[in-house]
């Protein structure tokens, strides 16, 4: 029985590991991210009537995508192999990725409790999010072949 | 051993010639007579948009600057190379630590000839190599603005580099290969303005085929692979192809890339990365036209697959 019990418990382990890929999810995670701010840019350049309760649904989409970005478990140290444009200094400067997380995480919060009424007030609100992205992605993202 | 003494002779007299041959053939060269009465007097808010076009202070500004300390032009930033280790130096209007000294004409030396006010030659980590194609008028414009700019006191160290790049005068025979102020890319009679506006921005002060096109093995671009996208000077990593080709942005319209220089999105809602930030948000001061033409001309650049090689298989 002991042994039945550990053999499972390494089935179950060996699986986990196996398919825990952090690389995928975090990519998962940025094209979500991308999906919602592409589509209130639509909002945001006027191609795209504004409602007010669905900019609200959306920047909250946002800030659930925000909060569920866990940097410790889809960073893990050794996930700068592979197929990934990840670079290496998030791993130098742990702390500074964190914080731009942190900085973004904050300017999401701050729109969805502004709860922008109007087209002008979504687009400060956009603005500020969006600077996020580049800035981000110049320090911490590598283009490869 | 007459012959062996003649021979010697000979070896010493060629060398001689060679030598004195490499130094007049490397001396630098000043601008003509005529692009210097093109100067003029200039225009600050002209200069404006040209100094957004050149992103000078993507490389001038010190490292991690910010808003309106983007434009103290310190220098300091450390371009990490195969060459070398540049450093671009302090252009703020510091009369000693800066340019602020220098005349228009000596603005106009560096740019379009790479030559400093005291005769030597820059190094085309400055680039030069594309701003030679501008216009002596903008050089008067972009001086006009850059006075308009605070003085920033403090000397950005100097680049340091391996023999035999550490030889400046060497650079003269380098810009009789590379140096050039004729458009890369011909145009037909009846080609649009925009496309001609574009060729302007992307060949002359934007300096785009800088990072995205190849480099040969003496540090010149590939004219032939022109922006066909290339691995990256500076750090790890490429530089994106942005000609239609093969792993190219034929799939983006023009308003996509007209777009994208502007809000830093690309059509899949990806973002601008690495040293593209700064460049997009120095283009993003620019008119809308200029956008526009920029998008143009990279619709009408002749294709090519990508100027690097294919990602190496490191998955384990």
């Amino acid at each position: 029985m002991r042994k039945l019990v550990i053999a499972i418990s390494m089935l179950a382990l060996a699986a986990s590991a196996a398919f825990a890929d952090p690389v995928a999810d975090r990519q998962a995670q940025m094209k979500e991210r991308g999906k919602i701010v592409g589509s209130l840019s639509k909002i945001v350049k006027g191609e795209q009537p504004y409602d007010a309760a669905s900019v609200l649904e959306q920047l909250q989409a946002l800030q659930a995508n925000a909060e569920k970005f866990d940097v410790d478990a889809l960073f893990p140290a050794g996930s700068d192999k592979g197929d990934t444009t990840a670079s290496p200094k998030i791993w130098q400067d742990m702390a500074g990725f964190k914080a731009a997380e942190d900085k973004y995480l904050a300017d999401v919060k701050a729109a969805v409790a502004a709860a922008p009424a109007d087209v002008d007030s979504l687009k400060t609100q956009f603005g500020a999010i969006a600077s996020n992205c580049g800035t981000c992605h110049q320090a911490y993202r590598v283009k490869k072949g | 051993m007459p012959w062996l003494r003649k021979l010697v002779g000979a070896l010493v007299v060629l060398g001689g010639v060679g030598a004195a041959a490499g130094w007049v053939l490397s001396a630098p060269v000043r601008l003509d007579s005529k692009a210097v009465a093109r100067l003029g007097p200039g225009d600050a808010a002209r200069g404006k948009r040209i100094f957004y076009a050149g992103g000078c202070t993507s490389c001038h500004a010190k490292p991690g600057s910010q808003g309106e300390a983007r434009l103290q032009l310190v220098g300091g930033l450390e371009l990490k190379t195969p060459f070398g280790t540049f450093i671009p130096p302090n252009i703020s209007q510091d009369p000693t630590d800066g340019i602020g000294a220098w005349s228009v004409e000596d603005l106009a030396n560096a740019m379009l000839k790479g030559v400093s006010p005291s005769g030597e030659h820059f190094y085309p980590a400055f680039p030069y190599t594309s701003y030679a194609r501008m216009k002596p008028e903008d050089i008067a414009d972009l001086y006009a603005f850059l006075k308009t700019l605070p003085a920033a006191a403090g000397k950005a160290p100097g680049n340091s580099l391996a023999f035999p790049f550490n030889i400046r005068r060497g650079i003269g025979l380098w810009k009789l290969l590379y140096l050039s102020d004729q458009p890369v890319i011909a145009l037909s009679a009846d080609t649009p303005d925009p496309v001609t506006a574009g060729r302007y921005l992307v060949e002359g002060p934007g300096h785009c085929g800088e990072c995205h096109t190849p480099r040969d093995p003496a540090g010149g671009t590939r004219r032939g692979e022109w922006l066909a996208g290339a691995v990256a000077a500076e750090g790890s990593g490429v530089v994106p192809n942005i000609t239609s080709g093969d792993g190219g942005i034929g799939d983006w319209s023009q308003a996509d890339i007209a777009n994208y220089l502007e809000t830093g999105f690309t059509p899949d809602f990806d973002s601008v990365g690495g040293a593209m930030v700064d460049v997009q948000r120095n283009i993003a001061e620019l008119r809308p036209e200029d956008r526009a033409a920029i998008a143009a001309y990279l619709k009408a650049v002749p294709p090519h697959a990508n100027g690097y090689p294919a990602r190496q298989n490191t998955a384990n």
